[in-house]
C-alpha cells in the first residue's frame, strides 16, 4: 500500500484461445477483387440482387476512405485478409452432426449446454457460416423464424431484399461497404405481431482460421406489441496475423414492440473489431442495448439508435475493459427524430495494464423531437499509472423542449476507498476488487447471468495477487 | 494488574514531512472508556488514523502496541483483523456494493470462515432496529446518498457488526441532531463490556452522557499535554481549552 503500484498483469484467455487446425473446405484468396466477390456470392448461390448489390458495394469500398477519427487503422491490410472461408460442414441442427474439431469448440465455450438450460433457440457459426441452427417448437408454431443469413436469402427474399442494409447502407462507411461486398453468415429472426419470446436467442460467432475474416450479418424484426432477447457471443483464439471482424447488425423494432439485444464481445488480441450495429424504433417501441467489449485488439463500435416514432426508447448499457495491446473505442449514437422519444446512455470503462479505453457517443436531438429525454452517464476507471482512458460524449439539441442529463467521471481507484475497506478487515486486493465489481455493478446486473458470472471472475482473477 | 489492551510510546509521526504526533503516549486497558479533547488541529484524527494504519503517514519513532504486540508495521487490515476499529469522521461512499454485502465480506475476512447467512441477517437487521435505521439501508449502496446522520449510524453498525476489542470513534457525534446523538451514544453503551475499551474523540459532550469514562486526555500540538478525570470535560466546556493548557 505504501508504493503506488504502476502495472497490472493480464489474465488468461486460454478457453478461448484452443485452436483447432484450419481444415476449410473452401477459401478464397487473400485480399478483395470482384472476382472474389463473385465467388462468394456462387458459393452461396444467391439471387442476381444479392450479387449486384455485393459488386456495387465493393464500388463504394474502393471509393471510401479509411475513417479519419478515433484509433488508427493502419495495421489492416485488405490484401491479407481471407474474407470467406467455408468451414467443413453444411449446417445442421443437431450437434452430434457437428464434426468433432467444431463442436468440441462450442461445448467449451458452453453453448450447447446454455441452449438446453436457458436458450429458446441457438445459431453457433464457425469462421464464415453457420453451422448449427436450432430453435425451440412451440416459438416455430408461433411463427417465429430464426435462420441464418443464407437460408432466409433463400425463404424469405421478400423480407431480406426490403430490409437488408436499408439501416446501414454500404455508402455509410468504409466497412459497411466492404461488409456489404463479403457478408458471410449471422442470423435472421423474424417475430410475428404480438408475439412475446420469454426465452432468449442466442447467436455465438467464433473465428478460428487465421489472417481471416468474419463480416457476419444480423437482421431482426420484431412486429407490432411483439418482444425479444437476443444475445450475441463473439470469440476467436489468438494468431500472430491480424484478423477482422466486420460485421452488421440491422434491428427493426416496430410499433409498440420491444427488443433487448445483448452482444458479449472477447475476441482475441489480434481481431480488429469494426462493427457496425444500428436499430430502427417506431412508435412506443423500445431498443435495449447491452454491450460488452473485453477483447480484440481494436474495436470501434457504436450500436446506434434511430427512434423514428413517438414514444420511442432506446437503453445503452455498456461496459468497456481495455487490457495491454488494447485500444478500445466504444459508445453509442442516439438520433431522437419524433416528439417525446427517450433515451439513457449509462457506460463505465476499465483500462488497465497499458490498454486505452475511449467512450464516444452522439446524441441527437432534432427539431421535431420535442418534449424528448436523454441522459447520459459515463463513468471510466484506471487501475494502474500505464492505462488510458476518455470520455467524448457529444450532444446535438435542436430544438429547447427537451430534459437533458449528462455525467462524465475518469478517475483511479481512490486510496481513500482503499483504507476505508481495509479497516474493516478486507485485504487490499478484495478491496480493489470490490471497488471495481461496485463500479461495474450496475452494468453487471443487466448482463445475461452466465456473462455475469464470467465478469465478475475475471475482475477476481485481474485483481488477486496481482497487485504488489 | 490487567494487561494493557493497546500501548503507545512515544509515537512520532508525520505526513508528507510535515510532523503532526511529535511523542504520544497512551495506555488503554479492557474495560476502560477514554475521551480525546485537543483543539482543532492539534492531531486528533491523525492519531486515530496512525493507530488504523492509515499508509499517508508515516510512523517516525516509538511503537503502537496492542495485546502485547508491535503493530506499528502491520497494514490497516491485519490490525482491523486483531481487532481495531475506527469510526470515521466523513466515511468513504463506495458505489456499487450494499451495505449488506459489505458487511458480510468484513466478516468473512475477519473471521475466516464462511459467514452463514441466516444468522447473519438476523444480526444485522437486529443491530440495524437498535440504532433506528430503515432495513432499506442494508440493500443501498456503502454510505452513497446517507445524510450525514445516515453515515455516522452505518459507522456505528459496523462497529455493532465487527465487535472489536478497541473502538476508536472521530468525532462521531458531530454534524448529528440531538435524536441521533442519543440513539448513537445507546448504542456505543450497548456495545460497551468489561473486556473492550473505547477511544472517543470529540468537541461535544453529548456522546459521553450514557457512558462511564475513566480517562480523559488533551492532546495539543502533537502531545498529550494532560490526563484527567471526567471533571476535564466540564472544565473544557465551561471554560475553553485555555484553562487546562495554562
Amino acid at each position: 500500500m505504501e508504493k503506488q503500484k504502476t502495472m497490472i498483469e493480464d489474465i488468461s484467455r486460454e478457453l478461448y484461445d484452443i485452436k483447432n487446425a484450419d481444415v476449410a473446405r473452401y477459401k478464397t484468396q487473400k485480399g478483395l477483387t470482384p472476382d472474389i466477390v463473385c465467388e462468394i456470392s456462387k458459393q452461396k448461390n444467391e439471387p442476381d440482387w444479392m450479387l449486384a448489390h455485393r459488386l456495387k458495394s465493393l464500388e463504394h469500398y474502393n471509393k471510401i476512405k479509411m475513417p479519419a477519427w478515433g484509433p488508427s487503422l493502419d495495421e489492416l491490410d485488405m490484401s491479407q485478409i481471407v474474407t470467406y472461408v467455408r468451414p467443413n460442414t453444411d449446417m445442421k441442427n443437431s450437434w452430434n452432426d457437428i464434426p468433432e474439431d467444431i463442436k468440441e469448440t462450442f461445448d467449451r465455450l458452453g453453448i450447447p449446454k446454455a441452449e438446453k438450460e436457458s436458450l429458446a433457440g441457438v445459431g453457433a457459426q464457425y469462421d464464415s457460416e453457420v453451422v448449427y441452427h436450432n430453435v425451440k417448437q412451440d416459438l416455430l408454431n408461433q411463427g417465429v423464424i430464426y435462420t441464418d443469413m443464407e437460408s432466409a436469402v433463400q425463404e424469405h427474399e421478400d423480407i431480406v431484399r426490403e430490409l437488408f442494409m436499408k439501416l446501414v447502407p454500404p455508402t455509410d462507411h468504409k466497412f459497411a461497404a466492404l461488409h456489404g461486398a463479403v457478408w458471410s453468415g449471422g442470423s435472421f429472426v423474424y417475430v410475428p405481431e404480438g408475439v412475446h419470446v420469454s426465452i432468449p436467442l442466442q447467436s455465438y460467432f467464433r473465428l478460428n482460421a487465421p489472417g481471416a475474416g468474419q463480416f457476419e450479418h444480423t437482421l431482426i424484426v420484431v412486429e407490432k406489441n411483439a418482444s425479444l432477447h437476443f444475445i450475441e457471443g463473439c470469440s476467436a483464439p489468438k494468431y500472430n496475423q491480424l484478423n477482422l471482424h466486420a460485421g452488421c447488425v440491422e434491428l427493426y423494432v416496430r410499433e409498440n414492440a420491444k427488443l433487448r439485444y445483448s452482444t458479449i464481445e472477447n475476441w482475441s488480441k489480434n481481431m480488429m473489431n469494426l462493427n457496425t450495429k444500428r436499430a430502427s424504433v417506431e412508435k412506443n417501441g423500445t431498443i435495449e442495448w447491452i454491450s460488452g467489449t473485453f477483447g480484440s485488439h481494436i474495436t470501434m463500435l457504436y450500436p446506434s439508435s434511430m427512434l423514428k416514432g413517438e414514444g420511442a426508447k432506446s437503453e445503452f448499457t455498456g461496459i468497456t475493459f481495455a487490457s495491454s495491446g488494447q485500444h478500445l473505442d466504444t459508445g453509442t449514437k442516439v438520433f431522437h427524430m419524433a416528439p417525446n422519444t427517450s433515451s439513457t446512455i449509462n457506460s463505465r470503462s476499465i483500462s488497465k495494464d497499458g490498454g486505452k479505453s475511449i467512450y464516444r457517443s452522439s446524441v441527437t436531438i432534432t427539431p421535431k423531437a420535442t418534449g424528448s429525454k436523454s441522459s447520459v452517464i459515463c463513468e471510466s476507471l484506471m487501475l494502474d499509472n500505464e492505462s488510458r482512458a476518455d470520455t467524448i460524449p457529444v450532444m446535438d439539441i435542436q430544438n429547447d423542449q427537451v430534459d437533458i442529463g449528462h455525467e462524465a467521471k475518469i478517475g483511479r481507484i481512490s486510496d481513500e476507498a482503499v483504507f476505508y475497506l481495509m479497516t474493516r478487515g478486507l485485504s487490499e486486493e478484495e478491496a480493489k476488487a470490490m471497488i471495481v465489481r461496485g463500479f461495474v455493478e450496475p452494468i453487471a446486473k443487466e448482463l445475461p447471468l452466465e456473462y455475469a458470472v464470467e465478469m465478475n471472475r475475471l475482475i477476481t482473477l485481474e485483481l488477486e495477487g496481482t497487485i504488489g | 494488574m490487567q494487561k494493557n489492551l493497546l500501548e503507545i510510546k512515544d509515537l512520532k509521526a508525520t505526513v508528507e514531512g510535515k510532523l503532526i504526533l511529535n511523542g504520544v503516549d497512551l495506555t488503554i486497558r479492557p474495560g476502560e472508556v477514554h475521551v480525546l479533547m485537543g483543539p482543532n488541529g492539534a492531531g486528533k484524527s491523525t492519531l486515530a488514523n496512525v493507530i488504523m494504519g492509515d499508509p499517508r503517514f508515516e510512523v517516525e519513532e516509538g511503537n503502537i502496541v496492542f495485546e502485547g504486540e508491535d503493530i506499528s508495521k502491520e497494514k490497516p487490515d491485519a490490525r482491523a483483523r486483531k481487532g481495531i476499529f475506527l469510526s470515521f469522521q466523513a466515511p468513504e461512499e463506495i458505489p456499487g456494493v450494499t451495505l449488506e454485502n459489505f458487511l458480510r465480506a468484513s466478516r468473512a475476512a475477519c473471521s475466516g470462515k464462511p459467514v452463514k447467512i441466516f444468522a447473519f441477517k438476523d444480526e444485522l437487521s437486529e443491530n440495524m432496529k437498535a440504532l433506528g435505521m430503515d432495513e432499506a439501508y442494508a440493500k443501498r449502496y456503502l454510505n452513497v446518498g446517507f445524510s450525514g446522520g445516515e453515515k455516522k449510524k452505518s459507522e456505528i453498525l459496523q462497529l455493532a457488526m465487527m465487535n472489536p476489542k478497541l473502538a476508536i470513534l472521530d468525532e462521531t457525534d458531530s454534524g448529528l441532531d440531538v435524536d441521533a446523538v442519543k440513539l448513537i451514544s445507546e448504542n456505543i453503551a450497548r456495545f460497551r463490556n468489561e473486556n473492550n475499551a473505547i477511544l472517543i474523540i470529540t468537541h461535544i459532550t453529548k456522546i459521553l452522557q450514557n457512558l462511564p469514562i475513566d480517562y480523559v486526555h488533551v492532546l495539543a500540538d502533537g502531545k498529550i499535554v494532560k490526563t484527567g478525570d471526567a471533571s476535564i470535560v466540564d472544565t473544557i466546556v465551561q471554560e475553553g481549552f485555555s484553562s487546562v493548557l495554562g
